[in-house]
């Protein structure tokens, strides 16, 4: 079946992949998207296991925040933090490209642009009234 | 396989229907992009209820996670953004694992994880709020 299927096809070019582009931003950005996407895919797993702890009880509770609280515990809140700002603005980029909007060459740089200053700026942003709330880092 | 022959009654758009690599028609496409719209203030909500419980102890947890709004909004931003995780990783997988038993195999586990996390999430929730 599979022979008999490739030798009624024709032997036509393949498209170029990736490596033959160079780097842009906007390509760059797409696929940064998409890590962020399998990052916070993974990612759901903290946020099920916190709501799963606070249900169970203080004790089970008592080990999330212990861990939150660790220098790694803190590292992967604050990359979560901002792969979830950046996937949510690179997401509203891409519905409005999807409406056919900020297509031209001066448009679809800056809202990349646009886009990586946002998710840095709102990350630092959210983690400074974070520690605030909680009365200063600690 | 008689299809690409001129004498075909068939029309070239029942030739192409349902062969993309899901099967499926363009509802994938659109469910991705009705949960990314959902998610925007969904998320801002969650970051926000998120940040008013940062530093309290378990009981203060559980009666602001249990409260009716909250809870509420914590469960649409978890069944919206398991659906739209659920449907992203199908792409992922559709994409990059070509081999047809593995991407069967990924596939199957990708819809397992997303339900595993999200029923343990809105029981979670429920629980909280029911105070069972």
């Amino acid at each position: 079946m599979a022979e008999a299927k490739a030798s009624r096809l024709k032997q036509r070019p393949l498209s170029p992949h990736l490596q033959i582009y160079k780097p842009l931003l906007t390509m760059m950005m797409s696929i940064v998207h998409r890590i962020t996407g399998g990052a916070l895919y993974f990612g759901m797993l903290l946020l099920v296991w916190w709501l799963i702890a606070a249900a169970a009880g203080p004790n089970a509770y008592a080990v999330v925040q212990w861990f939150m609280e660790t220098l790694l515990g803190r590292l992967i809140l604050f990359g979560y933090t901002w792969a979830l700002i950046h996937h949510m603005l690179g997401g509203i980029k891409h519905l409005i490209w999807d409406l056919g909007y900020g297509f031209g060459p001066v448009e679809r740089e800056w809202l990349t642009v646009a886009t990586l200053i946002g998710s840095v700026g709102f990350t630092i942003l959210i983690w400074i009234v974070g520690y605030l709330v909680m009365g200063g880092i600690r | 396989m008689t299809d690409h022959t001129p004498h075909s009654m068939r029309t070239p758009l029942g030739r192409v229907r349902y062969l993309g690599s899901a099967h499926h028609g363009t509802r994938a496409f659109w469910h991705q992009r009705l949960t990314a719209v959902a998610n925007v203030p969904l998320t801002l909500a969650v970051i926000f209820i998120i940040i008013g419980l940062m530093g309290r102890n378990h009981a203060a947890v559980v009666q602001i996670l249990g409260s009716t709004l909250v809870a509420i909004v914590m469960l649409l931003f978890i069944v919206s953004s398991v659906y739209h995780a659920w449907l992203g990783m199908q792409v992922i997988v559709e994409d990059y694992v070509h081999d047809e038993l593995w991407k069967l195999v990924t596939l199957i586990a990708n819809t397992f994880f997303s339900i595993a996390v999200g029923f343990a999430a809105v029981f979670a929730i429920l629980k909280l709020s029911f105070g069972l």
